[in-house]
């Protein structure tokens, strides 16, 4: 789960890390409200999406007055910034961070990840502050240094001084910026965080240091126990599609194509997007029913699946296990008939049941094409969409 | 034969009162499974499908002599269960459990090491030794005795190219499904070792997904290690970037973990690969002609 810059230095705050100071503000008046309460002469507006890139999208602002809060305000509320993360539609901004300008001497970047080779949280740094991390991994490898976190005993004090000494945090910054990453080590193990990067985290004037942006996102899985994270959650940055499938506990990512995809399993979801796309045709969808596909479910992934008007037709891939086809083949017919599908439907069925799920599906009188293995499903299904063109 | 389990091993159930425990349990005790207990704080005392249930696990092997344990205990307590698992020195613990916090799993990882106990999954089917013992989800009426171990991260596909295999008269040792979350026990390199180990297993299907890079370093070790022919398949050609699909672990992030990355490097380490999962078991049936008499002696089912 994602959440907004603002907020993530909200808890930042809240837990001890150096952030600058500011709010949010959803109208240039609450800008203007919110840049008077700051005792500076710069402010920074910067746009609210879950998405970074911001800045060479234009989201972030610097202003030398209120009236300049007020008309950047202006601009960037409603506007739709593109960046390399949101996609060519890109994000509305809906909200503002406006906070308290500060003169940086260097810029810096540290994140804790979750790594799987090590099985463990690894604090990262690099002196290349403001460039995508991801760039700087890929050409000055050695200019990124790790810390491999063990979590009997957390982050010590010496990695986190040994990291900021080999980014190259000036000697009087050091104890400063350690302390910063060990109040950010316990965000990230308080909150269950799957990952904290801070880009760029900036050494000041007056010996400061600053947490300047903050990108968190924390592991679904834990929400269970981080009620007031729950809370944290902006529903107007999520797929409304992938909003109402996690309702069915459906696993939905909405993609370009046309071939809309209901699958049992997210391995073999994945590898039926794989299978249409080796045939020459374009999924419109990843979309695992679990293991239980009763009617119901079924019937919420066809409409699901339905939403996206750009859907041309349907290949619904089941390998019954436990789940018995004959059953699964009922849901399917009782969908079918609840949502009165218009567009060509191809269901390969296998394993337990697969005889008795057949005919369930041939004597429905439904226009069902039947289809043997995945290859031939998705070959049927991107004939049959072809013909509709 | 096969890996890790046989005929002889005697399994408990943890969270055997839950409800998809209780039908996985009727589950393994037909396919002829030897559950001998199950495990849940506050039923100890009572009876499941005729199964025995503990309050401990300690106290469920001290009375029955269980080695193997078989999770289902819900996400939120999960990671409890593990570690009592091993604290109670199991030999092996297999968690289905999905939806684990990651933090649970760094935790529950680190706690592992030194300890007597192997750990299969989270977030994973189980593993099956065919026709002789069954542990955790998968059905049991696709595997068929013979030849060919398979290993995998998911649990529909593990059923997909097991299905190919038995279609293809091709019978299998041990199935093991090594779970779709990012921090799991067992990997790649452990199953194949073991199955590199193991008489009875004369070729491996490896079955590996976007996500990570296990199924790079599993390929770098086949190549220095593997006496037995090993074909794979990856998931996610067509993946985007960012997005997680399904399975907790399957995201390409930070451009790491592509399905063309991991393809490539198993082609360049001798892994053949199937092109779509319809043809996982082809693959495996081409490669082990390659070898003299092989394809013959992988015919086991009828």
């Amino acid at each position: 789960m994602n959440i907004h810059e603002y907020q993530g230095k909200e808890i930042f705050r809240s837990m001890g890390v150096n952030v600058p100071n500011g709010s949010v503000a959803y109208t240039p008046e609450e800008a203007v409200k919110a840049a008077k309460e700051l005792d500076s002469d710069v402010y920074v507006v910067k746009a609210q999406i879950h998405a970074g890139g911001r800045g060479k999208a234009g989201g972030v602002k610097i202003a030398k007055t209120l009236d300049e809060v007020k008309e950047y305000a202006k601009e960037l509320l409603g506007k739709v910034l593109v960046t390399p993360q949101t996609g060519p539609e890109g994000k509305e901004v809906k909200r503002l961070l406006v906070e308290e300008g500060c003169d940086i001497q260097s810029e810096y970047y540290i994140g804790f990840v979750i790594d799987r080779a090590t099985d463990s949280v690894v604090l990262m740094g690099s002196e290349e502050g403001g460039t995508e991390i991801e760039e700087v991994a890929a050409e000055t490898p050695e200019k990124i240094f790790k810390e491999e976190i063990d979590p009997i005993v957390g982050l010590m004090p010496y990695q986190a001084k040994r990291l900021a000494f080999n980014i190259n945090i000036p000697k009087e910054s050091v104890n400063k910026a350690a302390k910063l990453m060990l109040s950010l080590y316990n965000v990230f193990v308080e909150k269950d965080a799957s990952i904290i990067e801070i880009n760029p985290l900036v050494t000041t004037g007056d010996g400061e240091v600053l947490a300047l942006d903050a990108k968190v996102n924390f592991d679904g899985n834990a929400l269970f126990r981080q009620k007031d994270v729950v809370e944290l959650r902006d529903l107007d940055e999520e797929d409304p599609k992938e909003i109402q499938a996690s309702k069915y506990d459906l696993s939905y990512v909405a993609l370009d194509g046309n071939i809309g995809c209901m699958v049992n399993g997210a391995g073999l979801a994945m590898a039926t997007m794989d299978t249409i796309n080796h045939f020459g045709g374009e999924p419109a969808n990843f979309l695992d029913v679990g293991g239980g596909a009763t009617a119901e479910k079924v019937t919420e992934a066809f409409k699901i699946i339905l939403g996206d008007e750009g859907v041309k037709g349907i290949f619904v891939n089941i390998f019954g296990g436990i789940m018995k086809c004959d059953i699964i083949a009922q849901g399917v017919v009782e969908a079918v008939e609840n949502v009165g599908l218009e567009i060509p439907l191809v269901v390969r069925l296998e394993g337990t049941n697969v005889d008795e799920g057949k005919k369930i599906l041939e004597e429905s009188g439904l226009d069902i094409t039947p289809a043997t293995t995945m290859a031939e499903g998705a070959e049927k299904i991107i004939a049959a969409v072809g013909e509709n063109k | 034969m096969g890996v890790f389990i046989d005929k002889d091993t005697k399994v408990l159930v943890q969270g055997i009162t839950g409800s998809t425990a209780m039908f996985h349990t009727e589950q393994m005790l037909e396919y002829g499974t030897k559950i001998v207990a199950g495990v849940t704080p506050g039923k100890g005392g009572q009876e499941v499908q005729g199964v025995p249930v503990f309050n401990t696990v300690e106290e469920a092997k001290r009375e029955t002599g269980a080695s193997v344990s078989v999770i289902y205990v819900p996400a939120p307590f999960a990671a409890d269960a593990i570690i009592e698992s091993a604290e109670a020195e199991l030999d092996l613990a297999i968690c289905i459990t999905e939806h684990i916090p990651v933090l649970d799993m760094v935790k529950v990882k680190r706690y592992l090491e030194g300890k007597k106990t192997r750990l299969v999954g989270p977030n994973c089917p189980g593993v099956i030794t065919a026709d002789e013992c069954k542990i955790g989800i998968m059905p049991g009426y696709i595997h068929k005795k013979g030849h060919v171990g398979v290993v995998s991260r998911s649990g529909t596909l593990t059923y997909e190219a097991v299905h190919q295999l038995t279609q293809a008269g091709i019978g299998q040792t041990t199935a093991v499904g090594i779970g779709g979350d990012p921090i799991n026990g067992t990997d790649f390199i452990d199953a194949l070792n073991a199955f590199n180990e193991d008489p009875e297993t004369e070729a491996v299907v490896m079955i590996g997904e976007i996500g990570g890079t296990a199924e790079e370093e599993a390929a770098e070790w086949v190549k220095e290690n593997m006496k037995k022919p090993v074909v794979g398949f990856i998931g996610g050609v067509t993946a985007p970037p960012g997005k997680r699909m399904g399975h907790a672990g399957a995201i390409i992030s930070g451009g790491k973990g592509t399905a063309d990355e991991k393809i490539k490097t198993m082609n360049a380490c001798g892994i053949e690969t199937a092109d779509t999962p319809s043809e996982i078991g082809q693959t495996l049936i081409d490669r082990i002609k390659k070898v003299d008499g092989l394809y013959e002696k992988c015919l086991t089912v009828k």
